[in-house]
């Protein structure tokens, strides 16, 4: 035991833990004692997705160290107490509260600390950083009573606290010293765009502003002054001014500094002092502070190698970033500035999509040596192969940048990337490493993410990480089998292709000539919408039936007790009293139990399948018709008040809810469809959240697609702005044929657009520039569906024959005994299991 | 074993299902109109617990006959009963035929084929 050799390290940050999680995997660990100093109240946390603390999640959901990790290692941990010296010549380390540590090796990992620039005031109330868990906490706190926040600062990190403030829903500002946002990224014109993107979402961005003082304020706590005269009335102030190395301790103790600050250290991460090593973003290597956390854990690892005697050396890290902010795409790689001597550049500006793409390349134009990308990343992971492989470029580089012309792809496939190619930079995982596993038998990107850990940091790198699988798996002839079933050879758009270029108009019919077996419960279903779509006939028709899901066999949704909901369409969610009234009497007569919908909408439970009829012969009488809750097809158009009650209200939004609503009913996709319309940018719709969203604007209506709550949120992404409704509604309906035509079985729009090739603009490509010569079909194909519209309750209700199957036996008018409700809260629910042993059915209303 | 007149054949719906009273007990019946196959099983699903296998989807997986729950959409074989995700679970199957225009079963018995855990049908 005594020949153990004692190592220190102070800060339990990230970084530092990723050394202490890389020491104890490695052999070094049996050589030494370990102790660790850690200055805040819990070991590390994933700091760069701390601003999840704000969406629900806790200081537990980040933390990185399981909860034996030090015990079970043997680690010493001093928790909540901070190192305050260090004495090189008796090699101890010394606490704040008193504890002294010899140490034959020490690592500093202090990380660094928000800079506040030191105007006057800083220091007043609600004046705050963004850095630590008890920031956060006390940001959260100042944000009660607080109705604006402004963050100093308009990098990076300024611009995700802004989205944490507007989320927090204060009125936002941002304030940068530099002309431009996210100036140490991107050049002037991407700086520009990026500001008009989150001025729409509306942010207020102040530019090339000078704060002088801070001081009481008149409406709001603080107010800011600004050099050039200006004020600004502010409750909270968050400093998000840039990052300093914390090498105070290293200071004090003598070690090598830099001017600007940092502890300087070599390739291996050894300061000054021998014994001493400094990583993560306290260190300064070659006149760097690396403000990422991928370099800093390279540097953990070098250390670890280095005390394992084994050759290591830190030589550098990339600094290319692509991130969503608040919904808009950044990208910036490696010399973005065009630096380099001789270099090149080339631009390409989209006004109208607002995108923005330049590329650095070399004087021979073989080389790239730098990118920015805003509105549209897609590209992130070719150009960054290619800068960091120094693969050769295309004769035309530009074509890198450029929308896809014809249906040439552009794209550098996983083949092309050396064996050495990083794909993953938070774990440094290489393609050679994710071949080796997939070489020994990991096949799914669960199981390379356990082999090799890829891919479970920031996830940044999934796609890429996909497609080596796909691409591998391909190689090595295992099929990546795209099959709908084992009924057909075919994916759901080869199906949809077959049944209009051959007119097929049954599911038997396509059976015969293309499938094998009987069909089943994917191919059925999904066979049933292609036909819906395209020929729009009554789908409880004889031949259709059959391929039908029971929900849309009775046109309502199976509850778990075998009963069904009724929901009956409320276009826009605007309902008047009489209606409302209807509906509360029929939920009364049935006994149903009654719940506002997520979608604006009443849902009434509870219905057997021999009430349905009845149930529906009211509704229809009162003027409802079917809402299509039971269908893939489309479910609400959720509207907010709109400029008729609204003081803040642009456009009617509750009319062209209504409108859209009525126009795309029915309509059968591969998937469910949500549309919203706000009547103004505060969004009360959510309209960012749905597969069709549309705002309105001084300049006309905005149109968002393929967004998505549920399982996978998603983000809708602009897609035009400033239109006509007619130009509007053109592009929506092109928009939805297409979906319908080209989509996997249940692929929501937001995946289907995500696995595009070519992406958001090759969308906007086919829709709004007619690329593919189809809008004038699509058009067609629309209005086709929307000609031959009927209320499915309706046509069922009208024919004895349909009416036949709505009951629980066909020999039998009794009910099904085994549906037994009991009261809850005055309204009935399924009982379970226990219960409905002891109780009898309720009356039969 | 003697043979019990259901309903007619038309009141079986093709290639779906319905439901009968049968000996007081809940009979699914299915018509594969392209065999011209009739299948009679219990109707109570045992995973979801409730009586609703009649109202599920009919086809085949590697050529045996099965219905989908409708509920959590496992398969039943409609020969043999068994759950083909879990072979523990079983549902009663009946022997069924068309003759005359009639659909006639027999059900006194249910034939359980195989399988150990089956959820007791509710009446
Ligand atoms: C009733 C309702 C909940 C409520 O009480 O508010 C509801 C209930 C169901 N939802 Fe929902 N969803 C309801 C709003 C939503 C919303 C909110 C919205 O639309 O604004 C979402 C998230 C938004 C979105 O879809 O993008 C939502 C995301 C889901 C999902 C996940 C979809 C996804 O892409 O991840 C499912 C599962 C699915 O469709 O595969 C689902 C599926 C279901 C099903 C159909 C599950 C089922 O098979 O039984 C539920 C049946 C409802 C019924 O029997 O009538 N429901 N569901 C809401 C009905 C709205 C309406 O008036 O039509
Ligand atoms: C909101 C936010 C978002 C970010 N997003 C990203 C991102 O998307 N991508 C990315 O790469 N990076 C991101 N970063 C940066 C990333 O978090 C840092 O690069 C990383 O945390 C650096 O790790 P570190 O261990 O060097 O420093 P830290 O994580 O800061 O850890 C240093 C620790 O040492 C402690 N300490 C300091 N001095 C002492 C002492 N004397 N005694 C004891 N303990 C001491 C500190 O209290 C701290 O706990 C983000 C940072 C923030 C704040
Ligand atoms: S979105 Fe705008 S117009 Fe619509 S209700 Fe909200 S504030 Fe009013
Ligand atoms: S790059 Fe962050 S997890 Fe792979």
């Amino acid at each position: 035991m005594s020949t153990k050799k004692s190592l220190v390290v102070i800060g339990n940050g990230m970084v530092g833990q990723h050394f202490l999680a890389s020491l104890v995997a490695s052999q070094v660990k049996d050589s030494y004692h370990i102790t660790t100093f850690c200055e805040e109240p819990r070991t590390a946390y994933d700091r760069v997705h701390l601003s999840a603390f704000f969406s629900g999640k806790t200081a537990a959901d980040l933390a990185l160290a399981d909860d034996g990790f030090f015990t079970d290692n043997g680690i010493t941990l001093h928790l909540g107490d901070k190192a305050a010296s260090i004495d090189r010549n008796s090699k101890t380390v010394t606490s704040a509260k008193g504890v002294t540590i010899a140490y034959d090796t020490l690592v500093l990992a202090t990380g660094s600390y928000p800079f506040v620039p030191p105007v006057p005031g800083h220091d007043r109330p609600n004046c705050l950083v963004y850095r630590t868990i008890e920031d956060l906490e006390a940001i959260a706190s100042a944000a009660k009573t607080s109705k604006v926040g402004v963050v100093v600062g308009g990098g990076l990190l300024g611009l995700e606290a802004a989205k944490a403030l507007t989320d927090l829903g204060l009125e936002t500002h941002v304030v940068e010293f530099a002309p431009r946002l996210m100036a140490v990224q991107l050049d002037e014109a991407g700086g520009a765009m990026l500001r008009r993107k989150v001025e729409a979402l509306g942010l207020q961005v102040h530019t090339g502003k000078n704060t002088t003082l801070i001081t009481d304020g008149g409406q709001c706590v603080n107010k800011m002054c600004f050099a050039d005269g200006e004020e600004l009335e502010t409750d909270i102030v968050l400093f998000s001014a840039g990052i300093r190395p914390r090498d105070d301790i290293a200071r004090a103790c003598g070690l090598d500094v830099g001017s600007r600050g940092g502890i300087v250290i070599d390739n291996q991460c050894k300061t000054s002092d021998p014994a001493i090593y400094a990583i993560g973003e306290c260190a300064l290597w070659n006149g760097m502070i690396y403000g990422l956390v991928a370099p800093g854990y390279t540097m953990a690892r070098t250390v670890v190698a280095d005390l394992a005697g084994s050759y290591a050396s830190f030589t550098g890290a990339d600094m290319s970033t692509k991130l969503k902010l608040m919904g808009v795409d950044v990208a910036s790689i490696g010399d973005a500035h065009a630096k380099s001597q001789g270099s090149l550049v080339y631009t390409y500006q989209n006004g109208a999509s607002e995108i923005y793409k330049r590329l650095v390349v070399s004087q021979d134009k073989k080389q790239l040596l730098g990118a920015v990308l805003v509105g549209e990343v897609s590209g992130y992971g070719t150009l960054l192969q290619y800068c960091l492989n120094g693969i050769e470029l295309p004769e035309n580089p530009d074509s890198l940048i450029l929308p896809p012309r014809s249906d040439e792809s552009v794209g550098l496939g996983p083949d092309a990337l050396p064996l050495t190619a990083q794909i993953c930079s938070c774990y440094d995982v290489t393609k050679g490493a994710i071949c080796q596993a997939i070489e020994a038998g990991c096949s799914s990107i669960s199981a390379l993410k356990a082999e090799t850990k890829a891919c479970t940091g920031c996830g940044g790198c999934g796609a890429l990480l996909k497609s080596v699988l796909d691409c591998e798996l391909t190689k090595r002839g295992i099929e990546v089998n795209t099959d709908i079933c084992e009924h057909f050879p075919y994916t759901r758009q080869d199906l949809y292709n077959l049944v209009v270029v051959e007119q097929i108009k049954t599911f038997d019919d396509l059976l015969d000539k293309h499938g094998k077996g009987r069909g089943c419960d994917i191919c059925k279903p999904a066979i049933g919408s292609i036909l819906a779509s395209y020929w729009n006939e009554y789908v409880l028709a004889k031949e259709h039936l059959g391929l039908q899901d029971t929900n849309d066999t009775f046109l309502a949704n199976m509850q778990k007790d075998g009963t069904y909901s009724v929901v009956p369409r409320i276009t826009g969610g605007e309902i008047n009293p009489d209606m409302l009234i209807a509906l509360g009497q029929v939920g009364k007569k049935y006994k149903l139990y009654t719940k506002i919908t997520g979608g604006q909408r009443v849902d009434l439970f509870g219905a057997r399948v021999d009430q349905l009829p009845h149930i529906w012969k009211e509704l229809i009488d009162a003027g409802f018709e079917s809402g299509h809750a039971y269908g893939k097809s489309l479910r609400t158009v959720k509207s907010c008040v709109g400029s008729t009650w609204c003081r803040y209200g642009i456009d009617d939004s509750v009319g062209l809810a209504i409108e859209l609503e009525n126009r795309y009913k029915g309509l059968r996709s591969p998937h469910k469809l949500k549309f919203a319309v706000s009547g103004c940018t505060r969004e009360c719709a959510e309209a960012q959240g749905k597969d069709v969203g549309v705002i309105a604007t001084e300049s006309g209506w905005n149109l968002y697609v393929c967004g998505n709550g549920g399982m996978k949120p998603r983000h809708a992404d602009l897609f035009a702005t400033g239109l006509d409704k007619a130009t509007l509604i053109r592009y929506i309906d092109r928009f939805l044929i297409f979906y319908v035509r080209t989509a996997a079985r249940l692929q929501r729009t937001s995946v289907w657009m995500e696995n595009m090739e070519g992406g958001l603009d090759y969308l906007k490509a086919v829709v709004i520039d007619d690329k593919l010569g189809l809008c004038g079909q699509l058009e067609q194909q629309m209005q086709h569906v929307i000609n031959t519209y009927q209320c499915e309750w309706k046509s069922t209700i009208e024919d004895e024959n349909k009416l036949k199957r709505f009951r629980h036996f066909i020999n039998s008018d009794q009910p099904d005994d085994n549906v037994v409700f009991v009261e809850e809260r005055g309204q009935i629910r399924p009982a379970d299991e226990e219960e409905r042993k002891h109780f009898k059915i309720m009356e039969v209303a | 074993m003697s043979w019990q007149d259901v309903c007619s054949v038309d009141d079986l719906q093709p290639d779906s299902g319905v439901c009968a009273l049968v000996g007081g007990q809940q009979v699914a019946l299915f018509f594969m109109i392209k065999d011209q196959a009739v299948y009679a099983v219990h109707n109570y699903d045992p995973i979801g617990k409730a009586n609703v296998l009649s109202r599920g989807m009919i086809g085949d997986i590697k050529g045996e006959p099965v219905v989908a729950s409708p509920l959590y959409k496992q398969h039943f074989s409609l020969r043999t009963g068994v759950c083909l995700e879990d072979e523990q679970v079983v549902v009663p199957v009946y022997p069924a035929r068309i003759h005359n225009g009639r659909l006639e079963m027999q059900v006194a018995e249910p034939t359980l084929i195989k399988g150990s855990r089956q959820e007791e049908a509710s009446v």
